[in-house]
């Protein structure tokens, strides 16, 4: 089908044969632990329960969309080939490409009163919790992250550990010694860059994968040892009762002296959660305020260039040792703060919050968004944490599948796949042009094919 | 010294299994240099095919002999398995051939995420628990009422770690596919040059890999009787740790590393402490890297301007 038909003709047979081949793959791909499902019955024995219904449906779905690809979606790529290409992209691209990081500003600041004007007072906590501050935590990890791994080319998939490590700094320092929030945020900030640079000493000489795999063994002894640690941080079952931020001095509670009978409004959680996202929007545009800034001094170069030749650094005189480590340092702070945000926003935090798989999430994110571009990298923590949140609110799915189907179990999956069809897809992230934070006359994007990064 | 003993006879058991996963890693990463994340979780699948074999084996088919159901669920997680990683490699892995060196470490996190979910998803999140297939032991010696006992399961899991290693290493020393993997690992494009199909060899590399881990899947629901949707994670990272001491491409290498990380995690556990055993295998792993990066066997990895 792919060397011999004609192009524009289907090869029917050849095209046949590949969808039966593929649902024959399914099949046995499936039978095992979806046509049999290992049950305990009443005695407590572990026994076998078959789903041939959604075993065949499944299996014939996947054929299906193998024998619709061939007949559609493979003519509907030719015709694009046939197409001569586009001399000049057209104008509302360009339109878009100028007003988009505006636009995105303006939206997020707009972000809470345009749900409250939508879905009311009582509708807009979830929406402003749930999807605002959620979203915007990752997104400011994101670009936390984005300093080590996109400007600096270390592959770290230990991040969470700083994270962590604010979490926990502001929890304890606010629960022992009662300072505040705004005392304790620099300082959490400080304590994860201590951490950062103390585990980043050790690993400096290492490279790629294996520098990924080191931190992650970094984060995850991190994590047990708050597990098993339990004088200090109580273990699994976690510290309860953080205090809360307040705002300038005034606690949001009912209270006469609280935010709202100050002002002389009705008492309401919505208040809190507002003043948060406006915290975190503010620290996120923070992080991205200073990545942008470093760019320009010496050390961002300085990372962007290890990034693209250690060797080549090293022999120009750059001290890799410090660029690293600054790197690590200032990447693992904006972890600290986003991890005290984390803590006063919850109210409770355990090491549940801080797998493995909240580092790979944030890493996908920053690698999926394009290394090293900051829209990008927003864009992907919208996609995949919007994306992933939104599986909660899928109702109408019941309708289709039965009111036992609950769509949150799928997340993780869906999760899981998208990233591997986004990789497989769009390799170099959804952003994947890079424009130089130095040059000559004017600005040019580069293709991400003429820069080459992640051998750090 | 009764206690060391013991624990020298479980940590050689698990590091059979540790090793038997480290050799399909430091393969993979040896051919196509990427760390294969997912591989902890094929190894947790093969797990569960092992276990829904053995349950149609003895509930349904009414097969008594447990050598015999072993026999038959082995060779059915070796299949089934290698057919899983065949098509992985094929998906998520062979797309990203030659593209940027982070983009299919980043394809393998997601699909070893996938695969955890996956399992969580069709089989539920709870553990499941089989009655014991093999019982019984021998007592080698008996000091102050203190038995050092080698029981069957750590026997068969020492006999099938011993035959399939040297039907491995004949596999790769002696037939033409082990040659044409060896040529792909010193140089892919001259290998090409001479007529080894480069695609099919890497395949075939997975499929090997896999059928091993499914052996220690296998071997793993066996020894401790119970199997969960998250038990690819951990047993992943240690054999990786394994395959990264013995030095990350060499075969003997793994399996020696294997067995080394198993006897350190018993004995950290017996000694020291039981919570964080964890924490010992971590902590090779980074010391290894920091100090010893190219590990016991390995060759030093120049780097070239």
């Amino acid at each position: 089908m792919r060397e011999g038909a004609a192009p524009g003709r289907i090869d029917t047979v050849a095209a046949l044969r590949d969808a039966a081949i593929t649902t024959l793959l399914a099949f046995g791909l499936f039978l095992p632990l979806i046509g049999f499902q290992t049950v305990v019955n009443i005695r407590n024995e572990l026994v076998l329960d078959t789903r041939w219904p959604l075993l065949f449906g499944i299996v014939a779905a996947v054929g299906v969309t193998r024998l619709a690809y061939s007949f559609l979606f493979v003519p509907w790529l030719e015709r694009f080939k046939e197409r001569p290409m586009a001399v000049t992209p057209p104008v509302w691209l360009g339109l878009i490409r100028d007003w988009f990081t505006p636009f995105a500003i303006g939206f997020v600041i707009v972000y809470p009163v345009i749900v409250i004007a939508t879905s009311g007072w009582g509708g807009a906590l979830k929406w402003v919790d749930n999807f605002g501050i959620q979203i915007l935590i990752y997104v400011m990890l994101g670009w936390g992250l984005n300093i080590v791994v996109g400007l600096a080319g270390l592959l770290d998939l230990g991040y969470v550990a700083f994270y962590a490590v604010g979490a926990y700094s502001y929890a304890l320092l606010a629960k022992e010694f009662g300072f505040s929030f705004w005392i304790l945020l620099p300082l959490a900030g400080v304590m994860s860059s201590f951490w950062g640079i103390l585990l980043g000493f050790p690993v400096l000489r290492l490279r790629g994968d294996y520098l990924a795999i080191v931190t992650l063994a970094f984060g995850e002894i991190i994590r047990i040892v708050l597990i098993n640690w339990v004088d200090l941080t109580n273990g699994y079952a976690g510290i309860s009762g953080i205090p809360r931020p307040s705002f300038f001095g005034l606690p949001f509670d009912a209270s006469d002296e609280g935010f709202a009978a100050t002002f002389g409004l009705e008492f309401s959680p919505i208040y809190r959660t507002i003043f948060l996202y406006y915290l975190i929007l503010a620290l996120a545009f923070l992080t991205a305020f200073v990545t942008v800034r470093l760019r320009r001094l010496p050390v961002g170069r300085a990372w962007e260039a290890l990034r693209e030749d250690e060797i080549a650094c090293r022999s120009l005189g750059i001290n890799t040792t410090n660029t690293k480590l600054t790197a690590f340092a200032i990447g693992a702070m904006f972890a600290g703060f986003a991890g005290s945000f984390f803590a006063a926003r919850q109210g409770f935090i355990s090491p549940e919050s801080f797998t493995f798989l909240e580092s790979a999430t944030i890493l996908a994110i920053v690698v999926l968004g394009g290394m090293g571009s900051q829209i990008g990298v927003a864009v992907a923590a919208v996609v995949m944490i919007g994306g992933t949140e939104i599986m909660r609110e899928l109702e109408f799915l019941k309708y289709i599948f039965g009111p036992s189907f609950d769509p949150t179990q799928y997340r993780m999956l869906l999760f899981g796949f998208a990233m591997v069809t986004i990789m497989v897809l769009r390799p170099r992230g959804l952003v994947s042009t890079r424009t130089p934070s130095v040059f000559l006359k004017e600005r040019k994007a580069i293709p991400a094919d003429m820069v080459k990064e992640g051998h750090g | 010294m009764e206690v060391f003993l013991q624990q020298l006879i479980n940590g050689i058991t698990l590091g059979s299994i540790y090793g038997l996963i480290a050799i399909g890693y430091t393969m993979v990463f040896g051919i196509i240099g990427m760390v294969n994340f997912a591989h902890g979780d094929v190894f947790m699948v093969a797990a569960f095919v092992a276990l829904v074999a053995f349950l149609i084996l003895t509930t349904w088919l009414g097969v008594s002999s447990i050598a015999v159901a072993l026999f038959i669920v082995l060779i059915v997680a070796m299949l089934f398995t290698s057919l899983v990683n065949w098509i992985i490699e094929r998906l998520a892995y062979r797309p990203l051939r030659g593209s940027f060196r982070l983009a299919p470490l980043i394809s393998a996190i997601g699909m070893s995420i996938f695969l955890s979910n996956f399992v969580q998803v069709s089989q539920g999140p709870r553990n499941k628990a089989i009655p014991p297939m093999v019982q019984g032991d021998f007592v080698l010696l008996t000091h102050n009422d203190y038995a050092v006992t080698l029981s069957f399961k750590q026997l068969i899991i020492w006999g099938v770690t011993a035959v399939l290693l040297a039907c491995f290493w004949y596999l790769v020393a002696r037939t033409r596919l082990g040659r044409a993997q060896r040529a792909c690992e010193q140089d892919q494009k001259m290998a090409a040059l001479v007529g080894v199909n480069v695609d099919q060899t890497i395949s075939m590399t997975f499929v090997i890999a896999a059928g091993l881990a499914a052996v220690a899947g296998t071997m793993y629901l066996m020894y401790y009787g119970v199997v969960s949707f998250a038990d690819g994670f951990v047993p992943g990272v240690k054999a990786f740790t394994a395959a990264v001491l013995g030095g990350i491409g060499s075969l003997p290498g793994a399996v020696i590393g294997g067995l080394l990380i198993g006897l350190i995690e018993t004995m950290w556990s017996a000694y020291f402490s039981i919570d964080y055993k964890d924490v010992a295998a971590f902590s090779v792993l980074a010391i290894t890297l920091i100090f010893l990066p190219q590990g016991l066997f390995g060759r030093p990895d120049v780097e070239k301007v």
